[in-house]
């Protein structure tokens, strides 16, 4: 069989008209650069009114727009057109691509719909609609996480088995034919092979799930960390803010891939560091929570008795069984009552990226509160006999809530990051896992001869830490608006 | 802050001699066959099983160094003497406040020679980093927090927050790929910046210098970019305007100088940051510095190597905390009055 080409049989009408519109787009953004130093020739009229005639600067900005709105279209007619012609060897690369992302696109194009439709009702996340940027990011973002999930769930997306190395395809180009290919088989490796024969394409969709699984949860245990030890330390202070500050400093002194080299080695896993504080750390999220409706439903008993109670037994069993894993020295949950176990390396990089992130939420939320404990309204709880906790978590916290979902988006991009960096270095996660870090790291080293297997997981995590930013961005912009 | 790095390196000290990495140190120096009961002779010959704190504080040059006498009860090796030496000169004391920063089980070297070479490696990138990465960001943020809301500052902004949101391990492998690889045809530059640490040229230091200074600089332009924008609305530069000067003037003479000061501790703070991507880009690029030297002794467990490293960078890290502190107060003429 012929490789396939990028564009298919749309290429050939199509690839020129591109061509063209990126030509234009550059001459014209140099054009209006240059005329932009030009004065605008604005005339004062008899009544004392300016009149202003289009420059050659607005005219070649006008060109630009042009352009850009043309080659979106013909991006957009190559990613329609995959799904529309009959045949792989007709739809090229990138039309195959788009055909694959079938469940991504409609789940998007819904999502989208509906947000738009009832924008105005939906607060925050709606007004997030009004903003371009943060609506790129959003589509950025849950592209990502429709692909992991119909990937995770569904096993919908990949081509071929993202473990499964098959002869003769070792770091063939995008587009190549199987080799040998049987009748069930997806006829093309479509981005190509890595440096063990596997298909490059299914082991980056695949590792979206690694990261989508680990990355969101991860960041919102630091948060519960940071937001139960920041809380108290900005509004009682004194010693206990000290010792806090100082224990956070120190994690934030230390650079963050010694810390990862330290945690994250065999050596110390078999010593069970990593276990213990697992202990420590999924601790608080039941701490929080506990102490949140405890001080809520304080003066009715019964209520607070059976809310506290339901969230002891269900919580604290997943607790037990989140932290007893067998083969570490923290293991003492019969097989029977064990709901689940976490594989090997995850939990240590699960471990480590929080404890990593949580002295930073920490210095935010215990800055957010030394302002907002200030303010009247928290003087009139304070008057009406208040609990200290109830004003913490049921007035300080929910007006501090802007900031930290701000901060929420960038910082699940950062963990991505720290997760992309630990499997850049080879650390925690097992060496054939298809993680982006991983694959990068994997690919690094053919990388001046076959770049393929690196770009695609590299360009993978830079578009959706972009889409993290891009909204997080949106947001702030949102919310600063009223 | 010398007890931060005290705790730190308490820390570092306790992580590195865990039992299964001195396991690992004395299979890795006599073979990796020894059964449990040699590993536990070769431990406690050569001082390991003395109290933790007690070994730190050698370490640290507190206690005196630990020594071992033959049959005879002549002194035959210790911590502070190599067994050939004579112990009558050596010193009982030799930690790192003496200056002695031990050796590397990896290099056979000295650590404070490996760390001093390792460390002007390093420097030389970084200065080449912020030679680029400091002028560029301030020219960006400046440029787009000057109109505020305007085409250039949205273009720009979204310039920046597309650079740090690409880690240096992204943004160095498509680098390399465009520029460097054989199949996009564009060989500009080097793939490897080893041969630089000796001849660096723009051909093989620019790749690494470039990943580096491209992550930090988005975040120094935003910071700018809202410094001055804040500026750009206060009451002087409507003075000034009104006055009739010319807006290159207001920004250039009125804005710039008060817009400058918060980017300033924001370039100092950023050293920690830099830190980890010097880490990611020597491994990257193979450049033989002091972040490469971390990967090492890290991967190996070099237990000094690992201990000098950890405080030289954690002082790095104060002693930026420092200076950024110090320059505000300089920089800030309300401060420095008052």
């Amino acid at each position: 069989m012929e490789p396939l080409t990028w564009t298919g049989v749309l290429g050939p009408v199509l690839n020129p008209i591109l061509m063209a519109g990126v030509a234009v787009l550059i001459l014209s953004i140099l054009a209006s650069i240059v005329l932009s130093f030009v004065p605008s020739g604005a005339v004062a009229q008899g009544d004392g009114t300016l009149a202003a005639r289009r420059t050659p600067a607005d005219w070649a900005r006008l060109v630009m727009q042009g352009a850009l709105w043309l080659i979106l279209a013909v991006i957009l007619i190559y990613l329609g057109g995959g799904i529309v012609i009959p045949g792989i060897e007709n739809k090229g690369i990138i039309g195959a691509l788009s055909a694959r992302f079938l469940p991504v696109w409609i789940a998007l194009i819904v999502t989208f719909a509906l947000s738009i439709a009832f924008k105005r009702r939906l607060g925050l996340y709606g007004k997030l609609f009004d903003n371009p940027i943060g609506m790129a990011g959003f589509g950025l973002v849950m592209f990502w996480i429709f692909t992991a999930l119909s990937v995770g769930l569904f096993d919908w997306i990949v081509t071929h088995d993202p473990l499964t190395a098959v002869s003769g395809m070792k770091n063939k180009v995008p587009g190549t034919p199987l080799n040998g290919a049987g009748a069930g088989d997806y006829p093309y490796y479509l981005l190509g092979g890595d440096n063990l024969a596997r298909d490059v394409f299914s082991r980056m969709v695949a590792g979206s799930f690694v990261v989508i699984r680990i990355a969101p949860l991860a960041t919102l245990f630091a948060f519960m960390v940071g937001i139960t030890l920041g809380l108290p330390a900005g509004y009682i202070g004194g010693r206990l803010d000290t010792f806090l500050s100082f224990l956070a400093n120190l994690i934030l002194a230390f650079p963050v891939i010694l810390l990862f080299y330290l945690l994250v080695t065999p050596e110390i896993v078999q010593t069970g560091i990593p276990s213990f504080l697992a202990v420590v750390l999924f601790l608080f999220p039941i701490v929080f929570l506990v102490v949140l409706f405890n001080a809520r439903f304080f003066t009715e008993p019964v209520k607070r008795n059976t809310v506290v109670a339901v969230i002891l037994v269900t919580l604290g069993w997943a607790y037990l069984s989140l932290i007893s894993q067998p083969g570490t020295p923290v293991s003492f949950m019969p097989a029977a009552l064990d709901l689940f176990d976490i594989p090997g390396g995850i939990l240590v990089v699960f471990v480590s990226v929080v404890f990593v992130n949580a002295p930073t939420v920490f210095r935010i939320v215990r800055g957010l509160v030394m302002d907002i404990k200030t303010r009247d309204y928290v003087a009139a709880a304070q008057t009406r006999g208040e609990g200290p906790w109830y004003i913490m978590l049921w007035e300080i916290l929910p007006n501090a809530r802007g900031p930290l979902i701000v901060d929420f988006c960038l910082r699940i991009g950062y963990t991505t990051i720290l997760l992309g960096t630990l499997g850049f270095f080879g650390l925690g996660l097992p060496p054939d896992s298809p993680d982006w870090g991983t694959t990068i790291n994997a690919g690094r080293k053919l990388l001046s001869i076959y770049p393929h297997p690196a770009i695609a997981p590299a360009l993978a995590l830079l578009s959706l830490v972009l889409g993290l930013n891009l909204m997080a961005d949106g947001l702030r912009e949102e919310s600063l608006k009223d | 802050m010398i007890l931060t790095a005290l705790c730190l390196s308490f820390l570092v000290f306790f992580l590195t001699n865990l039992p299964p990495n001195l396991e690992k140190v004395a299979k890795y120096e006599g073979n990796s066959r020894m059964t449990d009961e040699e590993v536990a002779g070769w431990l406690e010959k050569n001082g390991f099983n003395q109290a933790l704190i007690v070994r730190y504080s050698e370490w640290l040059g507190v206690l005196p160094g630990w020594t071992r006498e033959d049959a005879n009860g002549r002194l035959e090796a210790g911590r502070c003497f190599a067994p050939g030496d004579d112990p009558e000169t050596a010193p009982a004391f030799c930690g790192i406040l003496q200056g002695e920063w031990g050796v590397s089980r990896v290099f056979r070297e000295d650590v404070s020679s490996i760390i001093a070479t390792r460390l002007g490696l390093t420097g030389k990138m970084m200065l080449w980093v912020m030679i680029l990465m400091v002028p560029s960001a301030l020219i960006v943020g400046v440029l787009a927090g000057m109109r505020e809301g305007s085409r250039t500052d949205r273009t720009l902004s979204t310039f920046s927050i597309a650079t740090t949101a690409t880690p240096e391990y992204v943004s160095g492998v498509i680098l390399v790929a465009v520029f460097a690889s054989s199949a996009f045809g564009l060989k500009w530059f080097k793939g490897t910046a080893t041969s630089a640490m000796d001849n660096a040229t723009f051909e093989n230091f620019f790749l690494p210098v470039l990943t580096i200074a491209l992550y930090g600089m988005g975040y120094i332009a935003r910071m700018t970019r809202a410094s001055m924008a804040e500026v750009m609305t206060a009451q002087y530069i409507r003075t000034a305007r009104l006055k009739g000067v010319s807006f290159p003037n207001i920004v250039m003479k009125h804005a710039l100088r008060n817009a400058l000061i918060a980017p300033f501790t924001v370039i100092m703070l950023q050293f920690p940051w830099l830190l980890n991507g010097v880490v990611i880009v020597e491994t990257l690029f193979n450049y033989k510095g002091f972040g490469w030297a971390l990967v090492q002794a890290a991967g190996n467990n070099d237990i000094d190597l690992l201990l000098g490293i950890s405080v030289v960078s954690v002082f790095v890290v104060l002693i930026t905390q420092l200076i950024s502190d110090i320059g505000y107060v300089y920089l800030n003429p309300r401060i420095r009055i008052s």
